[in-house]
């Protein structure tokens, strides 16, 4: 979901760019050189200089091209609620959504009260607002929304409904699939539950 | 220059490096501002209102409206008091190495000095010395890459590196009194040791981070009070 945020960032700045594909499992050389420090993904390189961990390459594509699609608002404080919240999805979800599809029995309905905290703390900071943004889509939303295709996963593995638990949410959730840019840079919610089964086989889950 | 001293409250205890980070970050732009001491072991109705989300302190309270996360406030302070010094560099791609530079800090290095701590027998201190080694070495690198030379990871004067990672050398100091052990290698990292003085001993530095002695101190009492804690 991390390199899904870079591209909805580049597509909203109308940038082009090269999409590289990493195998995960066999990590190229240009990976290994770009991010010796964490060999992770996604790395934007641009003029041969990499830019490492997603919420930064965001500020940075913000920042670089400045003219349009402004994701962080221009008021500090607000500036500094906005990182606080993509700060906390990033401290948050990723483990939790992870717990929920990683485990069973007891251990998953404990994955399932918690990854529900989290997302109800987030449905309550949402509000009654269209986006996390405001009234435009900006860089909490920008943070969150790749999360929304790894959903249908978390779902099917723990046997529960996030809309059932977080309307709003979801009503947000589609408002952004709304726009071009997220709907063609998100994974397909399908693949992304037989890319968890095969986990969930080759880590013994199932 | 900030306004009354009754605008900006800083929610903190003494020894958190955390807060130290905002301690530095203010005294860089010579701004006023009332500490507020969080008593350790039990917090605040205005800490928790503050911070309802993570309850932890730093909380930068600026008139009425919480600032949290150390290095989110470092940013915030960045942006609103314009006239100092500035914290985070103006080139688009520095500011995203130095970025960078601090996640890797919380993230990485210093969940490895906090396991030296806590290590129990020595080849669980061994490992974390270990790994405590290879995070100063990518560190002295990348003070030679963001300083460009210079003293600091800002270049000439501090800035937002040198606050994330120097913000902890109090605890660093105490980590190697506490487990009889040297993480400061001038042989190794010469740039660094240069670099933790030069740091330690700045204008905006030198009256925040406590002294070594006292972190021991406390890190003994806390032990201890965690022992018997367990033990009942």
């Amino acid at each position: 979901m991390f390199g899904m945020r870079l591209r909805i960032a580049l597509a909203e700045k109308g940038i082009e760019y090269e999409y590289r594909e990493e195998d995960l499992r066999n990590k190229s050389e240009l990976l290994l050189k770009m991010n010796p420090v964490h060999k992770k993904i996604p790395v934007l390189i641009h003029n041969d200089k990499p830019v490492c961990e997603s919420i930064i390459a965001v500020q940075y594509i913000d920042e670089v091209w400045n003219k349009k699609a402004p994701f962080l608002p221009s008021d500090p404080y607000q500036r500094a609620q906005a990182r606080f919240w993509a700060d906390y999805i990033d401290k948050k979800m990723y483990d939790a959504g992870r717990r929920v599809w990683s485990s069973k029995g007891d251990e998953l309905e404990a994955a399932k009260k918690d990854f529900l905290e989290v997302l109800k703390v987030l449905e309550a900071e949402l509000g009654d607002k269209p986006y996390f943004g405001g009234e435009t889509f900006g860089f909490v939303d920008l943070a969150f929304i790749p999360f929304y295709c790894w959903f249908y996963a978390y779902e099917s593995c723990g046997n529960f409904s996030v809309e059932a638990e977080c309307p709003k949410l979801i009503a947000w959730a589609n408002r952004c699939m709304e726009k071009e840019n997220v709907a063609k840079s998100l994974a397909d919610k399908q693949k992304v539950y037989e890319f968890v089964l095969q986990l969930r086989k080759v880590f013994g889950i199932d | 220059m900030a306004g009354a001293t009754s605008d900006l409250k800083l929610l903190g205890v003494g020894p958190s490096p955390y807060v130290n980070r905002v301690q530095i970050a203010l005294n860089l732009k010579s701004v006023n501002y009332e500490f507020l001491e969080e008593k350790l072991g039990s917090k605040s109705e205005l800490l928790l209102k503050s911070n309802p989300v993570h309850k932890k302190i730093p909380a930068l309270i600026h008139g009425d409206k919480p600032v949290c996360e150390s290095l989110i406030i470092v940013q915030y302070i960045d942006e609103v008091w314009t006239s100092g010094p500035s914290i985070l560099p103006s080139d688009t791609y520095d500011r995203a190495l130095h970025r960078f530079w601090a996640a890797y800090i919380d993230d990485k290095f210093f969940p490895n000095v906090k396991e030296l701590r806590t290590a129990d027998g020595e080849e669980a201190k061994e490992a974390a010395v270990e790994r405590i080694a290879e995070g100063m070495a990518l560190l002295e690198d990348a003070l030679a890459k963001c300083g460009k030379g210079k003293p600091f990871f800002g270049g000439d004067n501090i800035g937002y590196v040198d606050i994330a990672f120097g913000s902890h050398l109090g605890w660093l100091k105490a980590a190697e009194k506490l487990a009889g052990v040297t993480l400061f290698n001038k042989a190794k990292t010469p740039r660094l040791v240069a670099w933790a003085d030069a740091f330690s001993s700045h204008e905006a530095v030198k009256d925040v981070i406590p002294e070594t002695e006292k972190l021991v101190e406390l890190a003994k009492m806390l032990k201890a009070r965690a022992q018997s804690q367990s033990a009942n």
